[in-house]
């Protein structure tokens, strides 16, 4: 494919969208699944046969509005509205009122802040477009700044570009992006490979999944752009099998692309080959980390091994290999395309860019969002989320997953960047946001992470594999009100003792969740302790 | 590029060659450095964590046997700090599995117990999670008592990187991760094990032995060992 | 010793074909093990001797390998899976909305431990880390159908009321 057929191709597709008179967009992603959207898809495209409107009403599949916990969410174009919670007997209705007032039971007002403060860059096309049909998404634009790097950028240009943009890893670290690119850039090993984790584990973490189910031409363009810059010809996508959804889709993605000839041999007549295989997870949380992941994709079990060395100079197979997760990859093709003046521009000082969370917990609003850099939890949490619920007390925000912390009330107004949230004990994670309230007990909350890591881990390494059990032990015999000073005094080596000596991230990381509520709730802790009963 | 390195060792100057690792120019010099999966002539793997150490006064700790040597690099092998680490490692060896000296084949050849004895662990804060893990003797010479397995994974080494038959692995996850011949089925079963023995002789403490063997006898026979590194590295220049 | 081209599928059920493409899809190379087991599993439920056995010698993995692979990931299953089948997210979000004490109720209606399956192999209780609903929390997937709207003292009636109900379904 050349340019000019990459130009028809889009425009074709637009002119084709163009001439539909009314649009009505329908979440297909698994929030709104579970919601029932399949059935509103039918009734609605039954309803328009039915009508005889099939040349001037379309219905789209399209990819995650946000707003995951009132789903099947519906949106009527041009008129711009948005409807929630809609039931096929809603279909009929919803169609009377296209190009009039609308249907002011169901609809969702967009003047909210849970609209008005977010940003979307690496979700710009999700809820637009059909994420099944390439056509769509190239219409939006997608592979334009991997036909741009191909055929006007030389491969350091576009390393020199994401440095210059500032972003980081998605991915929980933060690493500087351009770095790992020139890393692996500057290995002279003539076999490199590209690597995309989609293993996304922390309960209560749902970006990737709805990245890779909403446009996941945006994550397999960026992963071409990224093969182009650091000289590799072969990529992989590693997805947990629970994904079915985004499995689905990225196959089909991967398919169309190929089909295209945006992926293959040759991409846009340059000397750039690039292909994409798809590896699924298997049910194991440590393969987020970077040596698992590579030895899953291997096909071994997935032990993490020890560091260095770094992938970027002997990972899969012992080639140098650049491994980013969903997110960092979805940020990729917009900063070509706008440069990285633009990106920069978003965020704070040392955090550039957008972040995508999903919140969930005991907030009004659940759901994805997407918002600058340096938004303090506040507005996260009482804005766009909409407050607590039930009329109850804010008490903690937990970030960062299983690896994370609990971040209290005092520090609401700290703004979300990778340095703040450190400093607090926490870290920014994957996006992982879950709110607690008055009424959950951060002990309990420290048990159930607890609990998660030791499930995870991998058993290699001893202090991991033991130390999570005696710390979840220890913090069952809090929840049962009976633990002893000893216990806590116990409790606390342990956690220093397994973070410094642990093998992996995941084990550093997996008494976090405990040190961080001992910070700020140790008082939750000491009223678990019992009383000394002096025997008579 | 030079092929030697000089670095300091608590404090001591010594030289390495450019490929060591820190633990093969610690065991050089006869510094003591506790370590139970590593053995050498088996790939390191870096996974008991006893061999940990400070390097460059860096509050992050590295295991000596997967870490090269580098130019100047100033190595602490033995500070309070340490020592507290690994006497956790040991307690909670003895606490995941059923650890009982007196009764135990390995009593006094057990390198888990020496180890204990020389860092001086005789109690534990920690607790005892009396898992409930049986023994396959079904072997007509040689006996696994999975109480007593520490999962260091040298007789899974032995066996895949010098014999060859990669009848042990690893299975499972976690605090229930264990080793298995073949499928998790008997040992006498097996239709890859050679009898070769050799996982036996690297096994640290009592988990895999021999048969009818009195305490006293069970010296491990280790005449092999030193030839294990040339003949891995014989193995791997085949490949 | 046997070749491994000549390796055949341990019966003549046509589900091994599926199998066999996908090992021939990765040239029968030893890192396929994963992606093997995966189409294994998707065409049989389970993982049983035969079938490890069968992969290993065809991808020409060491037996324990594959046994410790196939144990290492909670996706994989050795044993047939149940009739019906509820799982309850235990999720960061459903976790905090109480789908614990969800499991509990659940447990104790079917007499049986989170994570077991009933004598009859009929009903198994399993828990997952987020199914990705977390804006419906707390949710369980019943049959592989995703339920909301879950309390401890509704869950009992609803998911033996869906079992009961697809029973029916296919039995009458």
């Amino acid at each position: 494919m050349d340019r000019e057929e990459f130009e028809e191709i889009a425009q074709r597709s637009r002119d084709e969208a163009a001439a539909f008179a009314v649009h009505v967009n329908i979440c297909t992603s698994s929030g709104c699944v579970a919601s029932g959207c399949e059935h509103v898809k039918k009734q609605a495209e039954a309803e328009v046969q039915s009508r005889g409107l099939q040349h001037t009403c379309r219905i789209n599949g399209v990819g995650c509005q946000g707003l995951c916990g009132s789903g099947p969410i519906v949106s009527v174009q041009p008129d711009n509205v948005l409807y929630h919670k809609v039931k096929p007997d809603d279909v009929a209705d919803i169609l009377d009122h296209v190009g009039q007032a609308s249907v002011p039971h169901l609809e969702l007002r967009q003047d909210s802040p849970f609209f008005e403060r977010q940003q979307r860059v690496v979700l710009a096309n999700a809820g637009k477009i059909d994420p099944e049909e390439i056509e769509t998404a190239m219409a939006a634009g997608a592979y334009g700044a991997l036909l741009k790097v191909t055929t006007e950028m030389m491969p350091p240009e576009v390393c020199k570009v994401i440095t210059d943009s500032g972003l980081r890893g998605r991915g929980g670290a933060g690493y500087p992006t351009g770095l790992k690119w020139g890393t692996v850039a500057k290995a002279t090993n003539s076999t490199k490979f590209v690597v995309c984790n989609g293993d996304e584990g922390d309960p209560g973490a749902f970006m990737d999944r709805s990245i890779m189910e909403s446009d996941p031409h945006r994550v397999l363009e960026g992963m071409a752009i990224a093969g182009y810059a650091v000289g590799a010809s072969e990529g992989f996508v590693y997805v947990r099998a629970e994904y079915a959804l985004a499995i689905k889709r990225l196959k089909r993605a991967i398919h169309q692309a190929e089909k295209r000839g945006l992926l293959g041999k040759n991409i846009f007549g340059s000397t750039f080959s690039f292909s994409i295989e798809l590896r699924l997870g298997a049910g194991a949380f440590v393969c987020g980390e970077e040596t698992a992941l590579m030895a899953s994709i291997e096909g071994r079990r997935g032990n993490p091994r020890p560091r260095p060395p770094f992938p970027s100079e002997s990972g899969l197979w012992g080639h140098p290999t650049l491994i980013n997760n969903v997110e960092t990859f979805a940020n990729v093709a917009p900063i070509i395309t706008n440069g990285s003046a633009w990106f920069a521009n978003i965020g704070t000082e040392t955090s550039k860019g957008t972040k995508v969370f999903a919140l969930s917990g005991k907030v009004n609003r659940v759901g994805l969002i997407e918002v600058p850099m340096g938004i303090s939890l506040r507005e996260i949490v009482m804005e766009i989320g909409g407050g607590i619920p039930n009329g109850n007390q804010f008490k903690a925000v937990q970030t960062g997953g299983p690896s994370g912390g609990c971040i209290p009330a005092d520090y609401l107004d700290t703004p979300v960047d990778y340095e703040s949230l450190r400093k607090l004990g926490s870290i920014m994670g994957s996006g992982g946001m879950v709110v607690m309230d008055d009424t959950s007990s951060m002990v309990s909350v420290a048990h159930y992470f607890m609990a998660f890591n030791m499930d995870e881990s991998c058993g290699k390494c001893i202090p991991c594999r033991v130390g999570t059990i005696q710390m979840v032990e220890l913090l069952k015999r809090f929840t049962a009100q009976r633990a002893t000073h000893d216990d806590l005094v116990l409790l606390e080596e342990l956690c220093d003792m397994v973070s410094q000596t642990s093998l992996c991230g995941l084990g550093q990381s997996a008494p976090n969740p405990v040190i961080s509520t001992l910070r700020y709730f140790r008082d939750e802790y000491l009223r678990c302790i019992a009383p000394v009963t002096e025997s008579a | 590029m030079s092929s030697v390195k000089t670095l300091k060792i608590n404090g001591k100057d010594v030289s390495a060659r450019t490929d060591d690792t820190i633990l093969q120019v610690i065991r050089e010099h006869d510094i003591f450095l506790p370590t139970l999966c590593h053995i050498e002539g088996l790939s390191a793997v870096g996974a008991c964590r006893l061999c940990l150490v400070e390097i460059n006064g860096s509050s992050k700790l590295r295991s000596a046997c997967v870490t090269q040597v580098e130019e100047g690099m100033e190595v602490v092998t033995d500070n309070e700090r340490l020592q507290k680490y690994r006497r956790m490692i040991l307690e909670m060896l003895f606490v995941e599995g059923n650890h009982v000296c007196a009764v135990c084949v390995a009593n006094g050849y057990c390198e888990l117990q020496w180890l204990a004895e020389r860092l001086g662990v005789d109690h534990t804060r920690l607790i005892y999670l009396h898992p409930d893990k049986h023994v396959d003797a079904s072997h007509y010479r040689y006996a696994i008592d999975h109480n007593r397995c520490i999962l260091c994974a040298r007789c899974v080494r032995v066996c895949g990187e010098i014999e060859g038959a990669h009848t042990w692995d690893v299975a499972g996850r976690g605090i229930n991760a264990h080793v298995v011949t073949d499928l998790n089925t008997s040992w006498d079963s097996s239709p890859t094990c050679t009898e070769c023995g050799k996982c036996v002789q690297v096994c640290p403490t009592g988990a895999l032995f021999k048969k009818s063997r009195a305490i006293g006898e069970m010296a491990k026979d280790n005449h092999f060992l030193p030839y294990l590194k040339t003949m891995r590295e014989v193995n791997k220049n085949d490949r | 010793m046997v070749k491994a081209t000549e390796i055949t599928p341990p019966t003549d059920d046509v589900r091994w074909r599926i199998v066999n493409a996908t090992m021939r899809r990765y040239g029968y190379m030893p890192q396929a093990l994963i992606e093997t087991l995966h189409s294994v599993q998707e065409a049989f439920g389970y993982l049983d001797d035969a079938a490890l056995t069968f992969v290993s010698q065809r991808l020409q993995v060491p037996l324990s390998k594959a046994y410790g692979v196939a144990t290492f990931y909670h996706f994989f299953s050795l044993k047939p899976p149940a009739a019906h089948s509820c799982v309850v997210c235990l999720g960061t979000a459903c976790y905090i909305k109480g789908s614990e004490h969800i499991v509990d109720a659940l447990a104790d209606s079917y007499h049986i431990k989170h994570g077991e399956m009933t004598e009859d192999g009929n009903f198994a209780l399993l828990s997952a880390h987020c199914v990705g609903a977390c804006g419906l929390a707390p949710v369980a997937v019943v049959d592989g159908e995703i339920v909301s709207g879950l309390t401890p003292d509704n869950a009992v009636n609803i998911v033996r009321g869906k079992i009961d109900q697809e029973n029916n379904g296919h039995g009458s």
